[in-house]
């Protein structure tokens, strides 16, 4: 009957209201907490990354709520990964092109409904992007002209880059267009870093 | 469309940002309290905003009870995929919402273990029930409480004005 299957769909979507909203709500409330600059710098100094981490450009445009949901993101990561291998059953990825294709047109399209496109592979394998026409997290959004440096979706660089981590993939991500910052669509850019290499437990032959 | 997954681990880190940052502030006594308000903020904007585009097509609530029930049915099957189990009431603006299996206290325990740990991942959604009600007409204090995971009680006193 098509009133059921409207609300199948409808609470679909509503559910990914739910979702802008709340990060939305989020990302206000570390606005306004971070607004003073000296209360800023002491809270940075205290965020802790882990050493093989390249330090994103965004880093150095001094927003502090982008930092933030990024850590945010990277402790979401971690923990979705899971979530993920255990509903997808996509197998190892070979190698980093198998991986990219993995996160755009599975993991992308489970989590946020969305396929964006892998584009513009650096000559080295190493590099490549995420075009995404449309970004779930800003709908509803626009940026205020007094936070225009802010990296809104900070939280997805994170999530990637916690994700691959627990797959044993350093990873570098950063946002190089955004809609909300004006660019037509929304690129994110995702660079290998090196592999991790697992650590046995002492003892283990 | 987000997956549900999403927002549970979204609340999730929320909860522990708000909490961690109040330990590097100042007050350890102020701290509680702070940040379940915190929360309860958020989830009262979200609620606001969901509310709206949830009943952009709906008639308007002909009672008070219709909306109660509205929330326990539509509201809460949408953003926990489940009904609220038992909705009760003393007919003069108290309303008891028992949830049995509430969605977001699922992966703790089932009975007393980290009891205490309950109430900062019941405050956001405290303050959606709020939010929601705020925007349909209805100002009210929402409170919740927890005596056997994953089970819980909101309790909604519709301020008259």
């Amino acid at each position: 009957m098509s009133r059921q299957s409207n609300r199948a769909t409808d609470s679909k979507k509503m559910n990914s209201e739910l979702f802008t909203l709340t990060y939305g709500a989020l990302v206000t409330q570390l606005c306004k907490d971070y607004e003073n600059d000296e209360e800023v710098n002491k809270q940075l100094d205290k965020i802790k990354f882990t050493s093989h981490v390249v330090l994103h450009r965004f880093f150095q445009e001094g927003c502090a709520a982008g930092k933030i949901t990024n850590k945010m993101g990277y402790n979401i990561g971690v923990r979705l990964i899971e979530d993920f291998l255990a509903r997808s059953s996509v197998g190892r990825c070979h190698d980093f092109r198998e991986t990219a294709d993995v996160i755009a047109k599975v993991a992308f399209k489970m989590y946020l409904g969305i396929t964006p496109s892998v584009t513009n592979w650096s000559p080295a394998g190493d590099e490549f992007s995420l075009i995404l026409e449309s970004n779930p997290l800003v709908d509803f959004v626009e940026l205020p002209d007094n936070h225009s440096n802010l990296v809104y979706s900070s939280l997805l660089c994170g999530v990637l880059r916690g994700a691959l981590e627990m797959v044993q993939m350093a990873v570098d991500v950063r946002f190089a267009q955004d809609t909300l910052r004006g660019d037509s669509v929304t690129e994110i850019r995702m660079k290998f870093i090196k592999r991790i290499e697992e650590n046995l437990p002492a003892g283990d032959e | 469309m987000a997956d549900d997954a999403l927002f549970e681990f979204l609340h999730m880190e929320i909860v522990a940002h708000v909490y961690k940052e109040q330990a590097t502030r100042e007050d350890i006594d102020k701290e509680r309290v702070t940040c379940v308000s915190t929360l309860e903020l958020m989830g009262f904007r979200v609620g606001q905003g969901l509310i709206e585009r949830f009943t952009k097509d709906c008639p308007t609530f002909k009672e008070d009870l219709d909306i109660m029930k509205f929330l326990c049915k539509d509201l809460w099957s949408t953003i926990f995929r489940k009904q609220i189990d038992n909705l009760r009431t003393n007919h003069q603006g108290t309303y008891v919402l028992q949830d049995n299996k509430f969605a977001l206290l699922t992966q703790f325990s089932t009975g007393k273990q980290y009891l205490e740990e309950a109430p900062k991942y019941l405050a956001f959604s405290c303050g959606l029930i709020r939010g929601a009600l705020s925007n349909l007409g209805l100002e009210s204090v929402v409170t919740a409480e927890v005596s056997l995971m994953p089970s819980c009680k909101f309790q909604v006193v519709i301020q008259k004005l």
